[in-house]
């Protein structure tokens, strides 16, 4: 520990037996081997050490907020363009065909399957959820459809493109798409 | 626009891990490679660069295109770094491109990179599935194979592809890269082996999508007057498309197909377009580089293509987006044999075998899809096509194409969101 100093000392100190104290954290290796002859040293093994990276982010649904507020209570919203008619069954603010703002609807909870697959690895995140279907669903009325999981079937040959299904919600939202899945009509 | 040329290509071996190397020593091997290849280029000639690299997340590394410029010794000369998914390399090739053709460069090195081995496969999943919709792709399917497994069951849906036409393509693909030194697998493979491989995302299994690499490559451009200085055997860029789509796959019209020379709209009378099943992008970013130049009929017009096959199902999409077949015709296309190359023994039974080889050097499924470096590696094994110098380059001459005066490089990114296409072509 360096010694408090006050601010009325004048001399400034200089400590040149000054050392790091050694600890143990960080601490992977305790003994590097070296070769006397520096032009071995392209012969060297790479060193590779493990570097943990996290973070939390503060992720801000934006003007997508309507949408999981929706899920939230129990309903399903996409947007509408009062200009162009386009529906989204994903919802964006602003139309892509004419650029106008478009306006909330809610979708119908019953759709069909578009197309399918069961996932049986996936990014690190959800491998535990692993295998696990993913469906584009369409519905009457929208234009565009919407990615979600469905559940209650076993395999990829329990889907079809074309079935039935309707939406569920979970009770307790964690305000993630997934707060909407789908289950067999 | 001035005509561009590309003068030399380097690509360092794509393996799993590199963990002997950084990333500037890997752009440093493909550089040097491509540098010697024609002796007559000299440091100061090379008038600036471009950085090809895709994720901020496997570096770990902020500004790592200035990194590997001054490890060149590429400075204070211009530099930038282009991203654009998969298509990264792509488009800093044609970035690249620009530079000459506006003028503002005679001499343009563009060198691309990825070190994907520096997290495990599936936290390098996650990475990958970040350039997904991350309010409503993400956290749903988080996954890009589950992705092009959705695209390609809706292909199967619309036109009856097969399981067994998209395993072609990896058998073709792998035994095409047993005769390609720097490719990452080479292996000999039968319809049954692809089938019957771990299921990753129905119906595609581990030997229908490609894997991570660590790996760079290097293409060096340059206009009409260096380009012959430096070598008796310059190849033309003589076209450039780029097509976009939106971001969510979900989002994509059901509209009417984008038509090519010789489509009438009355062949897609019941067929919604692109949808899921079809990549608008790529359609679109090869029509613009035929016009540009001057193909009319591509399947007569070219010679090969090296295409963007991160599945094979893309592969099969991709077909019909160049318009090499018509949309729906992709399986059959390869059942036939027309993307094989006539001199290869595949161990299957082609009919119409080798009417335009698809990937000569074993595409991205078994060169490896190092995602900075591919794109540009697809130009260096187009560039020795053309010049009729892979026996050199790979030791080995069993992929040099006898007829490969012209061929198409088509990079692709995110379910077809970015995708880029351009002609190269013999210049003397």
């Amino acid at each position: 520990m360096a010694k408090k100093r006050s601010r009325a000392t004048k001399t400034p100190v200089v400590d040149r037996n000054a050392k790091l104290e050694e600890v143990m954290t960080g601490t992977t290796a305790f003994n590097v081997p070296f070769p006397k002859d520096l032009s071995s040293l392209k012969e060297m093994s790479p060193l590779v050490i493990k570097h943990p990276y996290s973070i939390e982010y503060l992720h801000s649904y934006g003007q997508d907020s309507p949408f999981f507020a929706g899920l939230a209570n129990k309903k399903l919203l996409g947007t509408r363009c009062g200009h162009c008619r386009y529906t989204y069954a994903t919802p964006r603010l602003h139309c892509a065909n004419c650029g106008k703002e478009t306006d909330w609807v809610e979708l119908p909870q019953e759709g069909r399957v578009h197309t399918f697959t069961t996932c049986y690895f996936g990014s690190e995140e959800f491998l535990k959820e692993t295998p696990f279907h993913l469906i584009l669903v369409e519905f009457d009325g929208a234009d565009t459809l919407l990615l979600a999981r469905l559940i209650g079937v076993s395999a990829p040959q329990d889907i079809r493109i074309g079935m039935k299904v309707k939406a569920k919600f979970r009770r307790n939202s964690q305000l993630k798409p997934t707060d909407v899945y789908f289950v067999p009509a | 626009m001035r005509p561009v040329y590309m003068v030399s290509g380097g690509v360092s071996k794509f393996v799993k891990a590199r963990p002997d190397a950084t990333f500037q020593k890997m752009v440093k091997e493909a550089f040097d490679y491509a540098f010697h290849d024609i002796p007559k280029l000299k440091r100061e000639m090379i008038d600036g660069s471009v950085a090809s690299y895709f994720s901020d997340h496997f570096t770990r590394q902020l500004m790592a295109g200035i990194m590997a410029a001054d490890y060149l010794g590429l400075c204070p000369k211009p530099n930038k770094r282009v991203e654009g998914g998969g298509a990264t390399g792509g488009l800093s090739f044609q970035a690249g491109w620009e530079a000459v053709a506006s003028g503002r460069m005679n001499c343009c090195v563009v060198f691309g990179f990825e070190t994907m081995s520096r997290v495990q496969t599936w936290k390098g999943n996650e990475f990958i599935a970040h350039a997904s919709d991350t309010n409503f792709d993400y956290p749903v399917g988080g996954f890009y194979s589950g992705y092009y497994a959705m695209m390609v069951n809706r292909h199967i849906h619309e036109f009856g592809t097969t399981v067994e036409q998209m395993a072609m393509v990896s058998v073709k693909n792998h035994m095409n890269a047993c005769y390609n030194p720097y490719a990452q697998k080479r292996r000999k493979l039968t319809i049954e082996d692809v089938r019957n491989a771990e299921m990753v995302a129905y119906p595609l299994t581990l030997l229908d999508i490609c894997v991570m690499s660590d790996g760079a490559a290097v293409c060096i451009l340059a206009d009409e007057d260096t380009a012959f200085r430096l070598t008796d055997k310059p190849v033309r860029i003589s076209g450039v498309g780029t097509g976009t789509d939106f971001m969510r796959f979900a989002d994509r019209p059901h509209g009417k197909v984008i038509l090519a020379p010789g489509e009438k709209e009355s062949d897609y009378r019941n067929l919604r377009y692109p949808g899921v099943h079809s990549f608008r992008a790529g359609r679109s970013a090869g029509l613009q580089a035929y016009r540009m130049a001057g193909i009319k009929d591509p399947i007569k017009e070219l010679d090969f293509v090296e295409l963007h096959d991160a599945y094979t199902s893309s592969e099969i999409q991709t077909y019909e987006d160049l318009a090499l077949c018509k949309y729906g015709e992709g399986g059959k296309f390869v059942e036939e044999g027309h993307p094989f190359l006539p001199q290869i023994d595949y161990g299957l039974k082609l009919k119409k075998k080798g009417t335009i080889p698809v990937n000569p050097s074993g595409g991205l499924i078994a060169c490896g899809h190092p995602v900075g470096a591919t794109g540009l590696m697809q130009a260096v094994f187009a560039f020795w096509q053309i010049q009729r110098s892979i026996r050199k380059h790979f030791g080995s001459g069993e992929l040099q194409l006898d007829k490969a005066d012209r061929g198409l490089i088509h990079s692709h990114a995110g379910t077809g969101t970015y995708v880029t296409v351009s002609i190269l072509e013999r210049g003397w």
